[in-house]
Parts: C-alpha cells; structure tokens; sequence
C-alpha cells in the first residue's frame, strides 16, 4: 500500500510539511511526490537501514540510569523537515543579530556596564544573576566576542511565526547529530539529493576549526586547539570525541592541561609539554578552574582563569558568557539589541512573564495553569511545569516555589509548536518538533544551514529532548524556484 | 600524542596480557600438581607468593584452604591479582580509549570481560577451570590478534605493544620462579619428576613445539630455562620480548632513559650462562629481573606519562 497524503491530518496547528490533508506546501512538494510513490514496507525498511547505520557509526548518547552509563542508540526519525532557502535568509540574518548584540552585552557587562549606567538593564538583575562572574571582569576577548558557539532553540507557533525560545550560551550540545543525521539521511534517500537543492551542513566542523583557530593567541599557521570534555561519562562524551576527531584536534581532559608559571596552558603529550592556544571547552564554568571557582571540581584546570587573563590563551565560550543565556535575560533581548544596534530584533521573541515583577508575577499566579514555567538556569528541559499537562499537586508545587524565589522563575504562554509527518509504525503522523541552529562568532559569523531538528515522539508530547523521549529529523534548507 | 592516553593503552594491553597469563600461570600449576607426587607437599598458596600479593592476601584470608586461593587469583573482584580484576581494569582502559582502538578490539575486549564475569566464578571443579581458562588464553589471543592486524602500528600501537611485552616478560619470569619454586618446595624426592615438570612449563607458555624445532634436544631444565630466557625468535621468551620492547620504543620520541635500561636488561640477560640447575640460584635470578623490568616500568613513565617532570 503506498503512502497517501490524503490519510495524514496536520490538525490545527503548523504542520511544515503539509497545508492541508494532501495539500503539501510548495518547498515540500518534491519531498511529498517522492514519499508517496513508495509503500509502508518500502518506508520502513529505509528507516530499518538508517537504525542499522546509526548503530554502526556508534552514534549514541549517554543516559545517566539505574546506577549506570548506558549508551543508547540516537532516536532517529528519516522524513527530513524541511525550510525554504528564503525563509532561512531572514533566521539567519536574526541569529546573526542576536550574536552580535549578545556578545556586545556580555563585553558590556564586564567592562564598562554602560547598559545599566543607562537605566536599560536592571542593575538588580545583574547582582542577582547564577552566571554572572566576577572573575572575569575587565577582560577583553579578542575580537570582542564571549560567546563564540550558539545554539538557539527555534519554535514555530500555530500561525506560522518563528520564535526564539531561548539562546544557549553556554555549552551548547547537539551539532554532531546534525551533521550524522545530513550522513544517514543521505544513505537513505540519496535520490532525493540529486532532485533538490539541499544546502549542505557538513563544513560546520572546518567553520567551527577557523572559528577557534581565529581566537588563537599566538599568530600561528597551526595553533593547538583543543576540545575540554568532562570524560567519557558525560552525556554529550560522544559529541566531544566526534568534533575533535572531525577538527582533527586533540580531545583532553582536565588532568591532560597543566598552566606553567609562565601563565600559559600546556597539554601533557609524549613529547613533553606542548603549548595549547585554543581551548573549546565543554565543561561548564563553574568547573573550569578549582583556584577560583568550585574547588573540588577534578574537571578543570588550576590557573586556568589566570592565562585566560592574561590572554594566554582563548576559551571558548569564554567564561562567564553564560550571563546572557540566563531565561530572565532572554526577556531584555529585543531592548538589549535596540540598545547596542539601534535595530529592531528580526526574529521575535516569546512573550516573557518574569516572576521577580509584581505584575508579572500576580498574572503567572493566576494563570499557572495555562502557562509553561520555567527556572531561568537550567536546561535540558528539567524542572519545568507545563501547565495545561500539569498535575493539580504541581501547580500547587509552583505557586510555592515561584512564590519563594521569584527570582528563578519566568513564564511563558504555551506555544502549540509546529509539526511535521514522522515515522510512526508504519505511518506518517504529526509530531511536535523545534529546531536548534548554530552559530558561530569569531572573526566572522557563521550560521548552520537548518540545525538540529528534535521532535517529541510521544504523540501530542511538546518535549523535544533526547533524555526524555525526543528523537530528531535532518534538517534541509531548499533552495526553490519560488524562493 | 596525550600522556594520558599512552598511559591508558599501555595499562590496557598490560592487564590484558595478565589476565591471560595469570590464566597461564594457574594452568602450569595444575599440570605440575598433576605430576607431582601427593604428598611432594607442594600447594596452592604458592602461587600467591610469585604474584607478589602475599600481604593483601593473608588480610583477606587469615586460614586460606585452596579454593580461597583458586578464587584469589581468578574470580576474586576484590582481590588485585586476580583474572577478573585484570580483564575489568583492561576493559576500562580500552573503554575510555575507544576512539583510538579499531571498534572489533574494544567489543572482544568487552566480550572476554563479561565472559570472564560469567564464567570464572564457576571454577571449582579442575575440568571447569581448565575450560574457562582456556577461553580467556583464547580471547586475548584473539584481541592481541585484532590489534596487530587492524590498527594502525602508530604511537597509540608501540604503547599496546610495550605494555604486551613487558607484562609478558615480567610473567614468564615468573612462571620460570615457580617453577623452580615447586620442586624446591618438594624436595630431592622428586627429581626424577624434573624434566616433566618442565615440559609442563612450556606446554603452559605454548612453547613446547617451538622449543623442539629450535632446541632439538630432548627436555632438559637448563635447556627450557635458556630457551625461555634467552631465545630472541620465540614470542613469550624474555629476550624477545625485550626486542620486541627496543624496537617499540625506538619509534617513540624521548626514549632514551626507557630504552638504555631496556638494553641494559638485555646484556644482563645475555650474559647469563645456567650451568647446573641451581634451584635457589634461579629464583634470585629471577627476582632479579623481576626488579629490572619494574625498573624498565619506571623509566616508561617518566618518559612519556609524566612529562611535567622531564619538561
């Protein structure tokens, strides 16, 4: 039986694929034709294929559970989620925006504070931000740029609207299933790439390589980039080892880099000690360094701080970028970019309520129940309320806690996030999904082409994340004749 | 190339290759006992003495019988020397190295590990034990075997490779000591039993066909201990391995200090001539390279995996 368009109801919601039941959209047509000349089996050995490639490339990630690390096979859906080139032109001009104002913030922040000397940022918000660190005031990264690696999650609203929902600043993780999907994708429907015009992703590791060799201290041919990883525990451990493979730079761990007293950093190698310029670091900041921060943090490097500071040595995000990925932040973005660009922001944001505000506060008391809660710290899609699927007992559990530390606290009404036809035994239905782009600040911005698509595979679910039941889609961005 | 990770390949092929030789090492003694007269008063706490656990093992073990020594050295998690420990120590040491291993590697290695885990504790009955011991001497064969012929013989390989021969070295001394130790321990009433007793010790190092094409001479102690020793074509004798340990590090960068104590070992050995068979006279020679090779150890470390100290 072949696949029909006509039996797949996008329902009331976006759906990116398809307008209506049979009705594809114009950036999906070739996509569309091409699924329905094939049968259910036909669909379901291609996606066989790919779980059976995914499992040879030892693509997994790694679930902390029972007690143990188990790596799982990555959740992988084949029906590609596609988005006009023309489209992407205006995403990729906004994230560019928002790096550019970001990283202007950030410097801000440690330097002068002009922002807040000119009333347009709580001073407050700042004396009570997580990741705020004192520690890195008065320094001036090269090319003024904090955050050098982004990754910010997109949402698609019912009426077709590309949101922001949030910029992770910090160690942002997901891009090598991106650039394995594009891989295993083409395995399956290599026909369909002759067919369109699919932009390609798969320069994102020599990008990410100039990004960091452009941060180097020392004006080298070759500077020693290294990626920093947690260890082989981490849940993002497969990532690390496949970004430095792919850059072809050396994956250490903390115990690997020692800082000299010259203040420089240097990896123990069999040679001896060789002097590293670039660290991409994948270790959160509060690990980075025992003389500074957490003392007993066995990830991290003593002195690391020092030679940072002493431009010794690039880090990459650089310490304390991380001020700006703060949820309650999030809520200054539009005001942060008209302050320092004098622009309106491109891409819109999703209406923010932030607690610590009376009103703003009464109005997510009211309405906890039709409204997504979130900590401003944390991610991975931990310690949220989503009020609509909420249990009356965790309203009850938010009110407290949004009532005890206002501060920790933003909302935001709930966005019903677009769909696209995935892969469901043997049949296409709609599943909920964002989409996570890269980007890249060094002495040039790079955007990804499309990002990481993750799509919730529980049906109606809104959670995307891989350690709660998300898989993901490749992302293609089509150039068409229309566009 | 990163100390750490030279330091994690080299302990992986080192743990490896002792779980294979302590298997070696329980199976010439079981042999020998086999041989041996009953009441030759040779017995199982031996063995605890030539792995150099005898103080952890008498903690653990106040009135040992010789199962408590069977299970210290095989199946025993808490016991260091014992096979079980030696294959979960190799198999975290390739795990956290697995980017650098061909992927056939670290699935054998992980595949002798839960084996081990599986089958090990069941050893009580000496057909058993012959059995599971047979299969991890298999297994790491197999592993060694996957090594040498799919990955590349880079840096990440002479580690593999020093770690393999030094280990092996270390034990076929040992072997040799106990040995020498068992028909000490028996006394002259067993000298007519010498020669099988040897036989057994090349069987166990898989040395009795190659030592009867190269030796051509009947079993003779001091031949077998020579053969063992000195032979620098056989894989398991001293001086090959030591070869095998020059050529490795001659591939490295800084390897002056390891490989001047390398060759160092070799003209000690070489100037070895066993007369006569004397049994005492053997273990001390033994110990002595025993002590050497520690030494080689030592001067491995210093060179590649502390490099704070040589900078």
């Amino acid at each position: 039986m072949k696949i029909s368009w006509r039996d797949y109801d996008p329902g009331t919601g976006w759906d990116e694929l398809l307008g209506a039941p049979g009705r594809p959209r114009p950036h999906a047509r070739e996509l569309a034709k091409h699924l329905s000349s094939l049968s259910a089996q036909q669909l379901g050995r291609r996606q066989d294929a790919a779980e059976r490639a995914i499992l040879e490339m030892g693509i997994t990630f790694t679930v902390y559970s029972e007690g143990q690390n188990i790596d799982r096979a990555w959740p992988f859906d084949i029906i590609p989620r596609i988005i006009p080139a023309s489209e992407w032109r205006h995403v990729e001009a906004g994230l560019k925006q928002r790096m550019t104002a970001l990283n202007l913030f950030i410097d801000d922040l440690y330097n002068e504070q002009r922002i807040v000397a000119d009333g347009r940022f709580p001073r407050a918000l700042l004396e009570t931000s997580g990741n705020f660190r004192k520690e890195c005031r008065g320094v001036k990264p090269i090319h003024g740029a904090w955050a050098h690696i982004c990754g910010s999650d997109l949402v698609r609203d019912a009426d077709g609207t590309l949101y922001v929902l949030e910029d992770n600043l910090r160690v942002p993780s997901g891009v090598s299933y991106m650039l394995e999907n594009r891989i295993v994708t083409k395995q399956v429907f290599p026909e369909l790439f002759s067919r369109n015009r699919i932009l390609p992703v798969d320069d994102y590791p020599s990008l990410l390589f100039d990004t960091l060799a452009s941060l180097s201290p020392r004006p080298l041919d070759y500077p020693e980039v290294v990626v920093l990883t947690p260890g082989i525990y981490n849940s993002a451990y497969f990532e690390h080892a496949y970004l430095a493979q792919a850059m072809g730079a050396e994956l250490v761990e903390g115990g690997d880099l020692v800082v000299a007293d010259d203040d420089c950093v240097y990896m123990r190698t069999i040679a001896g000690l060789e002097r590293v310029d670039v660290i991409y670091r994948r270790v959160d900041d509060t690990f980075l360094d025992p003389d500074e921060f957490r003392p007993d943090s066995m990830l991290g490097v003593r002195g690391l701080m020092r030679a940072w500071r002493a431009g010794n040595v690039a880090i990459a995000n650089a310490p304390g970028a991380g001020v700006a990925d703060d949820k309650l932040v999030y809520a200054y973005v539009p005001d942060i970019i008209r302050y320092y660009l004098d622009e309106d922001a491109i891409l819109p944001n999703v209406p923010t309520y932030a607690c610590v505000d009376e009103t703003d506060r009464r109005h997510v008391l009211e309405n906890l129940a039709n409204l997504v809660v979130k900590p401003v710290n944390e991610s991975g899609g931990y310690g949220m309320l989503i009020g609509p699927a909420a249990s009356h007992a965790d309203i009850d559990k938010f009110r407290q806690l949004v009532s005890r530390d206002p501060r920790n606290y933003v909302a935001q009404p709930v966005l019903s996030l677009s769909t696209a036809p995935t892969l469901v035994n043997g049949r296409l239905e709609p599943r909920h999904l964002d989409l996570r782009p890269f980007s890249l600040q060094g002495e040039r911005s790079e955007v990804t082409a499309g990002g990481l698509t993750r799509v919730a595979l529980v049906e109606g679910s809104l959670v995307v994340n891989s350690s709660q039941g998300g898989g993901s889609k490749d992302t293609w961005v089509v150039e068409s004749e229309e566009s | 190339m990163l100390s750490r990770v030279a330091e994690r390949m080299y302990w992986g092929a080192r743990y490896l290759e002792r779980a294979e030789n302590t298997a070696r090492l329980v199976r010439v003694y079981d042999a020998a006992l086999l041989d041996l007269p009953h009441d030759a008063g040779v017995a199982w706490p031996l063995l605890v003495d030539i792995c150099g656990a005898r103080q952890d093992f008498d903690a653990r073990f106040p009135r040992p019988d010789d199962r408590d020594t069977l299970r210290f050295l095989i199946s025993d998690p808490e016991s260091p020397s014992s096979i079980v420990a030696s294959l979960g120590q190799a198999r975290e040491n390739f795990r956290t190295t697995r980017d650098l291993c061909p992927t056939e590697a670290w699935r054998c290695v992980n595949e002798l590990y839960l084996y081990g885990q599986k089958s090990l504790p069941k050893i009580a009955s000496p057909r058993r034990r012959h059995e599971a011991l047979s299969e991890i001497i298999q297994g790491v064969q197999q592993t060694t075997g996957l090594l040498s012929g799919t990955m590349s013989h880079g840096d990440a390989y002479h580690f593999i490779r020093l770690g393999r021969n030094l280990e092996r070295a270390d034990m076929t001394t040992r072997i040799i000591d106990i040995a020498a130790a068992s028909l000490l321990e028996a006394g002259d009433g067993v000298a007519r039993f010498e020669n099988t007793l040897w036989m057994a010790v090349l069987k166990s190092l898989s040395g009795y066909q190659m030592y009867r094409q190269y030796v051509r001479r009947r079993i003779r102690a001091e031949d077998v201990i020579r053969f063992l020793l000195n032979d620098p074509l056989f894989p398991r004798a001293v001086s090959h391995c030591l070869l095998e340990l020059e050529a490795s590090m001659l591939k490295l960068p800084k390897h002056e200090a390891p490989l001047h104590c390398a060759v160092r070992l070799q003209r000690i050995l070489d100037a070895q001539r066993m007369g006569g068979i004397e049994k005492t006279a053997l273990r001390n020679l033994m110990d002595n390279l025993q002590l050497e090779l520690a030494q080689v150890h030592t001067e491995v470390s210093g060179a590649w995996f502390l490099p704070d100290r040589a900078a």
